[in-house]
């Protein structure tokens, strides 16, 4: 801030206050051409109905107004408020939140640290662990994935033992601190309206469900060419890549027809955010345990 | 010379109108908290859309029609003299309601530029402008050519409700044009959200306050038939109110990216603000010393007394809850929703209807309303509406604020938000059955009022006599 902007903020503010309390004081001098107090002031309107007495001001309320006064200057004094000036006690929000931000590190963390040294696949015996685990869970990742963890559409299930990118602890861990891009890309314009048609032909047949097997025969050999690659042949999809199973009947953006044409046609962007720098590697760490100790039961 | 009655009966008649629309939506959307079911899975139903449409149908329209009756009432009585601009009064009743009705059909459809309690898009914005400054001129043209020495108090108060209002509405407003229906605002970031804040509290200040204030000052002397208690308090009052209110914006902003100083200036002026608020309070409750036994016999004075009361509560609890520590507590919580309310239903809107059950015999040639007794009705339903309404959003607040920040010995989180949620349900239901409450005393005055206008009688009109003018 320039100092012009500081000295302009500081005399509007100050000269506010002030002009406050000439206002009282002016008002509660008589002056020489008024009546008397607790008389009619002589004003009149509407047709002679409406009238003022010169009352004083009360005392209690002058207390008042005096008193939220000295001390707004009071804190002036001593916070930041007159533009640059910075108060004296130095207090700025920004130190207040560090200090609370480690008050609580020192209090918390060695909980967390202390889980942190075990192994994930321990951690799930620990009902302590766990129920932390848990209410970091219903925290940060209830929003989209619910609170019993059931997930939605297009937020994944972590109950069912179906994984996406991997069972293991460290794989599930890897997935929370380091986030993931599922990148289903849109295959409508190169196979056409027909095309999406036959495919899901086919892909229904993966997971032994009903449907038109002239279709499926003629979608069979554009999955072949435009959908093995990630998906695998044999379509029980591929982890490194996070391309779903698709032989499974679970499905992440819905198993009817319709909304596996539409993946199919115009792709799905699924986005797990990372949390590295958001919650630190000891909380997830926990939440690991708690997300894997899930399909563990 | 005969006052322009014509223009505030309608703005009279669609106060009492745009109040039941407005705050049907309000019962309609606490319906929804409770059953979301009500949702429909309408887009145009939902919560998101309906509740800017509720916030400016009470504020804007039923608010709005009760300042603009009330100020065109006051002014040209108060001044002696028939309103300025001749059809420009017209111009701006018409204006307005076309307003209102855009803001019905666009809010609803989802068009938004976001700013809380400015959602309209630039057109209607531009609109509100031009109705706006034409009530100005109106106003003060009228001011201008008064027969009385003095300009009353109460025009001091609606004088600087309409300027700043003017002020307020044309620098927050500022946007970039993108298409007809869309516009981005002309403020970035940090600054964008400190406009919008100082608009959005002068809004309460100037709009619901300051305007309301004006009402207060003519209709509780009229109605209590005693003199202004003091004139030396009222001028006080009235230049720190309007001088300090401009700075408390900020407290909507605590613990944001707005920078410290400012954060501490909004809190510092909002309580300062308190004494000035209370002059108002003083000076229409102790306007009744010598006739306390009105309030046995007279609803309409009781209906003033009562929101005075409330707004000597309200205007203490927002400087308390401006104060840093505290608002750490209430904000995002529905306290804030509580608190509005008791300032809205509890002040704004007993202070209309108190106004509107004076006004409207006295516009359509009545000796009084058609039945006193449902004014009666009306105010026990009414407070009983605002008591339920604010109390159960006050606890349902102060738990919602002490679930949050509960912590664990580990330091996570006790509650879950869902938790939190599922904890206000029940007060959520207490409120809307408040808010049920208050809109039944609204159908009962609507009929009160339909009634007196059908046994109105045009030579009994309160003109002044031929003598006086």
């Amino acid at each position: 801030m320039s100092s012009f902007w500081s000295w302009w903020i500081i005399v509007l503010s100050v000269g506010n206050i002030l002009a406050c309390v000439w206002l009282v004081r002016w008002t509660t001098k008589p002056a020489t051409d008024e009546s008397a107090e607790g008389e009619i002031t002589g004003h009149t309107w509407d047709n002679g109905e409406l009238a003022e007495y010169n009352n004083p001001l009360p005392r209690w309320w002058l207390g008042l107004f005096y008193g939220t006064i000295f001390f707004s200057i009071a804190y002036l004094v001593a916070y930041p408020g007159l533009g640059k000036f910075e108060g004296l006690l130095g207090w700025t929000s920004t130190s207040q939140y560090e200090r609370e931000v480690a008050k609580a590190e020192d209090t918390y963390g060695p909980i967390f640290a202390q889980y942190a040294k075990q192994p994930i696949a321990e951690l799930i015996e620990d009902p302590e662990a766990v129920q932390i685990g848990r209410r970091l869970f219903v925290t940060y990742c209830s929003v989209c994935h619910g609170s019993d963890a059931g997930g939605a559409s297009g937020f994944p299930n972590l109950t069912d033992n179906d994984w996406l990118y991997g069972s293991s602890p460290e794989q599930i861990k890897s997935s929370i601190l380091n986030g993931r891009n599922g990148v289903m890309p849109p295959w409508g314009a190169a196979l056409g309206e027909m095309g999406v048609e036959n495919v899901v032909a086919y892909v229904l047949t993966l997971s032994e469900r009903d449907a038109s097997s002239e279709k499926a025969e003629a979608g069979k050999a554009q999955y072949d060419a435009l959908c093995a690659a990630c998906h695998m042949p044999d379509g029980t999809g591929s982890q490194a890549l996070g391309a779903p199973n698709l032989t499974d009947n679970i499905w992440l953006y819905g198993g009817s027809p319709g909304a596996i044409a539409k993946t199919i046609r115009d792709g799905r962007q699924g986005v797990m955010p990372a949390h590295k720098e958001f919650l630190g590697e000891e909380k997830v760490h926990l939440l690991s345990a708690y997300i894997y100790g899930l399909s563990q039961k | 010379m005969m006052y322009d009655y014509k223009v505030v009966r309608q703005f009279a008649v669609m106060t009492v109108v745009w109040g039941i629309v407005g705050m049907a939506a309000g019962v309609f959307i606490a319906a929804q908290l409770v059953f979301p079911a009500l949702n429909f899975d309408l887009p145009w139903l939902s919560y998101g859309r309906l509740r800017p449409l509720h916030t400016n149908a009470v504020i804007f329209a039923f608010g709005g029609c009760g300042l603009f009756a009330t100020s065109y009432y006051v002014v040209q009585r108060t001044c002696q003299t028939r309103l300025f601009g001749g059809k420009l009064a017209a111009f701006t009743f018409w204006g307005w309601q076309l307003v209102i009705l855009l803001a019905a059909i666009s809010l609803p459809l989802g068009f938004t530029s976001g700013k809380e309690y400015a959602e309209l898009e630039w057109p209607i914005d531009v609109l509100i402008a031009v109705v706006w400054v034409s009530y100005a001129v109106v106003f003060f043209g009228t001011i201008m050519k008064r027969k009385t020495p003095h300009i009353y108090v109460a025009n001091w108060f609606f004088g600087a409700f309409i300027l700043t209002v003017a002020v307020l509405h044309i620098v927050n407003s500022a946007q970039v044009p993108f298409s007809l229906f869309k516009s981005y605002s002309a403020y970035p970031g940090a600054i964008d959200a400190m406009v919008q804040w100082w608009y959005g509290h002068n809004a309460v200040g100037f709009f619901l306050t300051a305007g309301f204030l004006g009402i207060m000052y003519y209709f509780v002397p009229k109605q209590a038939g005693r003199p202004v208690y003091s004139y030396r308090l009222s001028i006080v009052h009235f230049w720190a109110l309007i001088s300090t209110y401009m700075w408390a914006g900020p407290h909507h902003l605590h613990y944001t990216a707005l920078p410290d100083w400012t954060q501490s200036l909004g809190m510092l002026f909002s309580l300062i603000l308190l004494a000035p608020s209370w002059g108002g309070m003083i000076n229409g409750i102790m306007t009744l010393s010598g006739v306390w036994h009105k309030l046995r016999t007279d609803p309409i004075l009781r209906f003033m007394i009562v929101s005075l009361s409330f707004y000597g509560m309200s205007t203490f609890e927002g400087p308390m809850m401006a104060i840093k520590t505290v608002n750490a507590l209430s904000h995002y919580t529905d306290w804030t929703v509580g608190h509005v309310h008791s300032g809205a239903l509890g002040w704004v809107a007993m202070v209309t209807i108190g106004a509107v059950y004076v006004l409207i015999p006295k516009l359509f040639g009545a000796e009084k309303m058609h039945s006193i007794k449902l004014i009666e009705v009306h105010f026990w339903i009414a407070t009983v509406g605002i008591v339920l309404y604010i109390a159960s959003m006050w606890v349902a607040g102060v738990m919602q604020g002490l679930m949050w920040r509960a912590v664990n010995a580990d330091g996570t989180l006790t509650y879950s938000f869902v938790e939190g949620l599922k904890a206000t349900y029940p007060y959520y239901a207490v409120r809307l059955l408040g808010g049920i409450f208050f809109l039944t005393g609204m159908l009962v005055m609507a009929y009160n009022v339909v009634m007196t206008i059908a046994n109105g009688r045009k030579e009994l009109i309160d003109q002044p006599s031929p003598a006086a003018a």
